[in-house]
């Protein structure tokens, strides 16, 4: 936990560097102002576009270097604490859960929401939950249903279909 | 004694069996679009706008569909709370606060408890706030409009002092959090000069849409709070000890006393932040939390399930959302998203909002009002009758619940805005949340900070752009500078508190040895 804490806090302080950075940009179109001419107070304009974020990412950065100061004095219980950030079962977790998810995402751009939702649930619920079968279908079935009539007919929010689009011709033959 | 006799008047025919029929079928379909993450009131307002030109062709009045809409927008700001508190995650950007207190109430099995209160407070806030807008209409409306954008900002920055100040989270992640939730909601393009900005991998594509309060707030509630629960739990289902029965509920109504505090503090604040343009319900419950807080005697308490902190957030959101009619009707301002699309609506129906509605639109105004009331009985009626369905929802197995939410989050990020682009970003932003938790950065505060920021930045801009840039204009205005030097002395508390108890120490030690 300790390592962790310093790790992610140095991160964290380098995207504040980051943001510092990029919020000074010049705005493509005017390639002349110098970086960082924005994040000022600009004559007869008031602050500049870079000025808010600029300032903001100065104080994530302070407030970086602050946890870092508390690290090194161990005044904090992460600081102190001699765990392991993630353990056997949390890096299962991370990779089954945060793996499933994104796996989850891939395949809505292949299959639609309407394929994903039942190979997720599937996923989830058979694999990582163990439940009956039985039970497993019958979420994974009704749940595409209920969202096909509550967004795409109800609400007119056309979910994505991806490769699946032709099947739905005919439903929206009926329902649209 | 003649707003009293309109009022009335308008009452019954707000009771009329059609306006009466509308009423409740806005509140049921408010409530679902409410509770479901990722549609808030705006979004079943705006989706509903179109069947109401089928009710004013059908009733032949404007009364009617306008009932209609208020009556999704009452309904959705009970039903916000209904996830906030069941699922954990926030249904509507008005409910993020109710999540802080209503979601460590459900871990400990107290859900039933945390949404009666919910929606009891929710009933005197939009009561409270329908009476106040029946009363002091005009001067109230004019008063918000004399805030300028230093007073406004001095507002903004008191609700981030109250999270530094008396947050019980580790003081520079709280800033981080902050400052991060800020920069997120300045991606994009500036909204005064119009330069893009924080175009991350120079993707116009991408990241000149900015980055959405939803898309963070799901990720942070949907994803990263899920995994970190899953993580912390074991998989066991930590949510299926809740127990409910009629004289549970019952007995949760009785003890809804408890929260007298929250809901006053609620819905006083609610309705004056909702009358400011461009505030409307989300600051207006976020600033209830953080005053509530402020003032309560055990500040230390909220944030792990303190009563007062699902009531005020509650309370505020519903009586925000009458405040926000306020200026709508009286001066064509809209004070929140919502009433900007009600705004709209009105104007299709032909009507003229401004000063002149009180006096040349009598008949749409004084029903419209009695609805108010009325919508607010149905709501909490109902919405206290579907409590036991809610609250079925705990008892799912964590292994049925979390890939639910999970569903619910994808699809509701991509409903809300309809691109995938903000579900890949939302899920980024779950997992990055997920490590964040584990190292106890507060989120909340971002979250806030998004929402707030596009109201922060213009009016620091504009207001140092009065002062020529001399940040004095925050002390010297009567209104601005007392909330100004409350939120700097918030922020500088924990310092304060560090330095007093070092001089204490101090002379107990000088004690000691003058002792010995």
């Amino acid at each position: 936990m300790r390592a962790a804490e310093l790790i992610t806090a140095c991160i964290l302080a380098l995207f504040s560097g980051y943001i510092m950075w990029k919020a000074g940009e010049p705005p493509s179109w005017n390639p002349s102002v110098g970086r960082f001419a924005n994040v000022g107070f600009i004559e007869d304009e008031g602050p500049g576009s870079g000025f808010w974020p600029f300032w903001l990412a100065a104080i994530m950065l302070l407030s970086c270097v602050w946890t870092i100061a508390n690290w090194a004095r161990r005044v904090t219980p992460h600081s102190r604490s001699q765990a392991v950030f993630l353990d056997g079962y949390g890096k299962k977790m991370l990779v089954y859960v945060g793996g499933g998810i994104i796996g989850f995402l891939i395949a809505i751009e292949v299959l639609g929401f309407y394929g994903a939702i039942p190979a997720f649930l599937v996923y989830y619920m058979r694999i990582l939950g163990g439940h009956s079968w039985r039970l497993t279908l019958t979420i994974a079935l009704m749940t595409p249903v209920v969202f096909f009539f509550f967004f795409d007919v109800a609400m007119r929010i056309v979910l994505p279909k991806g490769y699946l689009e032709p099947l739905f011709i005919p439903l929206y033959a009926i329902f649209l | 004694m003649d707003i009293l006799a309109a009022l009335m008047q308008g009452i019954f025919i707000a009771l009329e069996p059609t306006n009466l029929g509308l009423a409740l079928i806005g509140v049921v379909v408010g409530l679902f679009v409410g509770a479901m993450p990722g549609l808030g009131s705006v979004n079943g307002v705006a989706i509903f706008l179109p069947f109401t030109f089928v009710i004013q062709q059908t009733t032949g009045s404007a009364t009617s569909p306008m009932i209609f809409l208020a009556a999704i927008y009452y309904g959705a700001m009970y039903g916000g709370a209904i996830s906030s508190i069941t699922l954990g995650i926030p249904g509507a950007s008005t409910a993020v606060a109710t999540t802080f207190d209503g979601r460590p109430l459900a871990l400990k099995g107290k859900a039933d408890k945390a949404l009666v209160t919910a929606a009891l407070a929710s009933f005197i806030g939009g009561t409270v706030s329908v009476i106040l807008f029946t009363a002091f209409a005009p001067p109230l409306a004019s008063v918000a409009l004399s805030f300028g954008p230093p007073e406004i900002f001095a507002l903004m920055l008191l609700a981030f002092a109250t999270f530094v100040g008396l947050g019980s989270d580790d003081i520079p992640k709280t800033i981080f959090s902050i400052c991060f939730g800020l920069v997120l909601a300045s991606v994009g393009f500036d909204q005064i000069s119009g330069e893009p900005r924080l175009l991350f991998f120079d993707s116009t594509e991408w990241f000149s849409r900015g980055i959405r309060f939803l898309v963070l707030a799901i990720g942070i509630y949907g994803i990263g709070e899920m995994m970190w629960t899953i993580n912390a739990t074991r998989d066991k289902s930590s949510m299926s000890e809740v127990k409910f029965s009629l004289s549970r509920i019952k007995a949760a109504t009785r003890q809804f006393a408890e929260a007298w505090r929250g809901t006053a503090i609620g819905s006083a604040v609610g309705f004056f932040v909702g009358i400011l343009p461009a505030a409307g319900a989300t600051p207006g419950s976020l600033m209830s939390y953080g005053v509530a807080k402020m003032t309560s005697k055990e500040p230390e308490s909220f944030g792990k399930g303190n009563l007062d902190g699902v009531a005020a957030p509650e309370a505020a959101n519903n009586s925000a959302s009458t405040g926000a009619m306020l200026p709508m009707m009286t001066l064509g301002i809209p004070g929140s998203p919502t009433t900007a699309v009600l705004l709209a609506g009105m104007v299709i129906w032909g009507l003229q909002p401004g000063p002149l509605l009180f006096t040349q639109q009598p008949d749409f105004v004084w029903p419209l009002i009695g609805s108010f009331y009325i919508s607010n009985v149905i709501a909490v009626i109902v919405n206290l009758a579907f409590i036991p369905i809610f609250l079925w929802m705990l008892r799912m197995p964590f292994t049925i619940l979390a890939p639910m939410i999970f569903v619910l989050s994808l699809v509701g990020t991509y409903a809300a805005y309809q691109n995938m682009y903000e579900v890949w970003l939302m899920v980024f932003f779950g997992i990055g949340a997920f490590f964040l938790r584990m190292l106890d950065y507060p989120l909340a505060p971002a979250v806030l900070a998004i929402v707030l920021g596009p109201i922060a930045e213009p009016t620091l801009r504009q207001s140092l752009l009065f002062s020529d840039g001399s940040f004095s204009i925050f002390f010297s205005r009567p209104i601005a500078g007392p909330i100004t030097i409350i939120a700097l002395v918030l922020i500088a508390l924990p310092l304060l508190k560090v330095l007093w108890n070092k001089l204490r120490a101090k002379s107990a030690d000088e004690v000691v040895q003058g002792q010995a």
